[in-house]
């Protein structure tokens, strides 16, 4: 028993490594900046944020609508906490310079988005958590727009730079850094969900009232579940930053979240691997392979009908439609994509196959 | 006589102008079955959510080994409804959470059972012991906490053997038929290592067969764990089979109490089941 889980766990680490190794390959002989790499990056830095909202809504059964706020807030705190020192005159050009005056390196900042964000997921959740379902929803939605709304103040300036942009932040340049980054990141979502803790939640998404009377203190453990999702969302955030090049709190409207959300819910609530499929499907559709709706083509002289700008939000709503139609619970379920259980699928349909070959005999 | 595991000393409960629980006064001892028994809607289950922590009771205390667990006095708009004799009798608030008084060691069933129903069944019996271990978030996530999760893991293992569900340990709860659903939210139960044991309805729904298997495994449970048991019953079989006292409720009132044959005989007892008939 112990030594199956092992060595499928090896399996799936070595799945890991050998798709690190072949981004770095791809990424040296094909070109960096290809279509394919923006999705790649992208992708992986949404399947965080989506991964971060299942954990929330999947697996705790919290319907919590705030993830652009916790990331905006992750955002702004590793733009704010990493710009030169000698290049903050240049971007709070006008508010003097700003008040922060020295700058922490990426990784260590990185965390602080972190830190910040599960900070403000603490103390809103202080009120929003006692509220149930739609609610929730609407409460979480108001304070992540007021999140919003509030670091475009003017008077935080100094901070903020008020609506103005923050740029000349440290970047990334290769795929694997987000890539390690949001690996390390689920990886101890993942973690999470399998714990202890992850059993609570789980416990509390199935039945609130038997997880009371099961000694499982509510409050605390929404409270947790609500802060550590927020953490990793400040992260995503962070690193949308990076990907980014520029920050601006415009950016982080209700419209990220329902992105997120789509994401979730395309990929399955309560699976971290389909939330993680879904999110690159959906960036490649909407970045890459739907562009091509958006463009006037011609073929000789005939206009190609339908296709001009906006249209391939028709055709990827049309897709979402029938995605939900046919898959109600999403592409993965609730299941979780592994080698063990693709193992046992492909075991379970030749068994079929030979069974019914014998029948037929 | 043996201690008092739980005593309610004039609980009220009073939803604005209806009282469904009435000055009920009870106790039930060591290693002791006790049933609650009573027309529909006499009040039973609101009386198990206030020892629950579900509900906050208007007037009186829930005492845990001779200890207060749960205390209230009418306050604000209940100040005026109320109309209880023990007005002044209580004055401290105690009202504890259902999650804190299981940690205490009360452990409750449901009358329409609530599994986690898409965990397994050993999953749903290793959620209860998740209160008393050892261990953080931090912990947890990092796996630090190997021997405690092996404990856990051996201790959720070893109930489900002595209950028999062993074999069933991958299935999804919800798949499960259901008299095992039944037996497993006992065996859920006891997983947070109760002394009181408090089970509302366990029969319902059972035929009889399944009635007589579940009166020989209360029994057995009461004399395995050496834990005292007090559950809310209609199969009057069952009640009469195995429960050492009864307390008979009627619209929210104390209408009898006793043991087995003494409230049988008791006019009120049959006057509330099958009603008084007005002509004499």
């Amino acid at each position: 028993m112990t030594k199956k889980i092992s060595t499928s766990t090896i399996v799936s680490a070595a799945l890991v490594i050998l798709l690190f190794v072949l981004v770095f390959v791809l990424e040296k002989v094909t070109n960096p900046y290809s279509m394919l790499f923006v999705v790649l990056k992208k992708g992986a830095i949404y399947a965080l944020v989506a991964v971060s909202m299942n954990l929330l809504n999947g697996f705790t059964g919290l319907f919590s609508l705030g993830q652009a706020g916790f990331m905006l807030i992750g955002a702004y705190t590793y733009a704010i906490f990493t710009i030169p020192a000698d290049q903050r005159m240049s971007v709070y050009q006008y508010f003097d310079g700003g008040i922060i005056d020295f700058s922490i390196p990426v990784i260590p900042a990185l965390i602080l988005a972190g830190i910040a964000a599960a900070f403000f997921a603490f103390l809103i959740g202080l009120p929003v958590l006692r509220l149930k379902s739609d609610y929730l929803a609407i409460a979480t939605l108001g304070f992540a727009e007021i999140i919003r709304a509030f670091f475009q103040w003017d008077a935080l300036g100094p901070v903020t730079n008020g609506s103005n942009l923050l740029k000349k932040f440290p970047t990334f340049d290769s795929t694997l850094f987000p890539f390690a980054v949001v690996g390390i990141c689920i990886a101890l979502i993942v973690m999470l969900i399998n714990s202890s803790y992850g059993r609570a939640f789980k416990a509390i998404r199935d039945d609130e009232i038997a997880a009371e009377a099961m000694g499982i203190n509510l409050f605390r453990h929404k409270q947790m579940s609500f802060v550590i999702s927020s953490f990793f969302a400040g992260v995503g955030g962070a690193l949308l930053a990076m990907y980014q090049t520029t920050v601006q709190a415009m950016a982080f409207k209700s419209a990220m979240t329902y992105e997120i959300l789509l994401i979730v819910v395309i990929g399955g609530i309560g699976s971290v691997t389909g939330s993680v499929i879904a999110s690159f499907l959906f960036i490649a559709c909407s970045e890459w392979w739907l562009r091509f709706l958006d463009t006037e083509t011609f073929i000789g002289a005939w206009q190609v009908p339908l296709l001009r700008s906006g249209f391939r939000k028709v055709v990827f709503a049309v897709i979402i439609m029938a995605v939900v139609l046919f898959y109600r619970q999403g592409i993965m379920g609730n299941r979780e994509f592994s080698p063990q259980a693709l193992i046992n699928k492909w075991k379970k349909l030749t068994s079929k196959r030979k069974k019914t070959s014998k029948e037929g005999r | 006589m043996a201690a008092n595991v739980l005593k309610l000393d004039h609980i009220t409960m009073q939803f604005g102008g209806v009282v469904a629980v009435n000055d009920f006064s009870m106790e039930v001892n060591e290693h002791e079955i006790v049933a609650l028994i009573g027309p529909n809607g006499a009040g039973k289950t609101t009386a198990f959510n206030c020892i629950t922590g579900v509900y906050e009771p208007t007037n009186g205390m829930v005492s845990f080994y001779g200890e207060p667990m749960v205390c209230n006095h009418p306050q604000g708009k209940m100040k005026k409804l109320y109309k209880g004799e023990y007005y002044d009798k209580f004055n401290k608030v105690i009202s504890p959470t259902p999650d804190q008084i299981t940690k205490l060691g009360i452990a409750r069933t449901f009358q329409n059972i609530r599994l986690f129903k898409s965990l397994t069944v050993f999953e749903n019996v290793l959620i209860a012991k998740h209160m008393r271990a050892k261990q953080n978030v931090f912990t947890a996530t990092l796996r630090l906490n190997a021997k405690e999760e092996q404990r856990m893991r051996d201790e959720a293992m070893a109930l489900l053997e002595e209950q028999n569900l062993a074999h069933l340990k991958n299935e999804i709860a919800g798949s499960l038929p259901y008299g095992l659903q039944r037996r497993l939210e006992i065996a859920r139960a006891l997983a947070t290592d109760p002394k009181l044991l408090l089970l509302d309805e366990p029969a319902a729904g059972m035929n009889p067969q399944e009635t007589k298997e579940l009166t020989d495994f209360i029994v057995q449970v009461r004399d395995k764990y050496g834990i005292a048991i007090l559950m809310i019953e209609h199969h009057m079989d069952l009640v009469m089979a195995i429960a050492e006292r009864i307390y008979v409720l009627d619209f929210g009132r104390m209408i009898a109490s006793g043991t087995a044959s003494e409230v049988q005989d008791d006019p009120d007892v049959i006057n509330a089941y099958l009603g008084v008939d007005e002509d004499e």
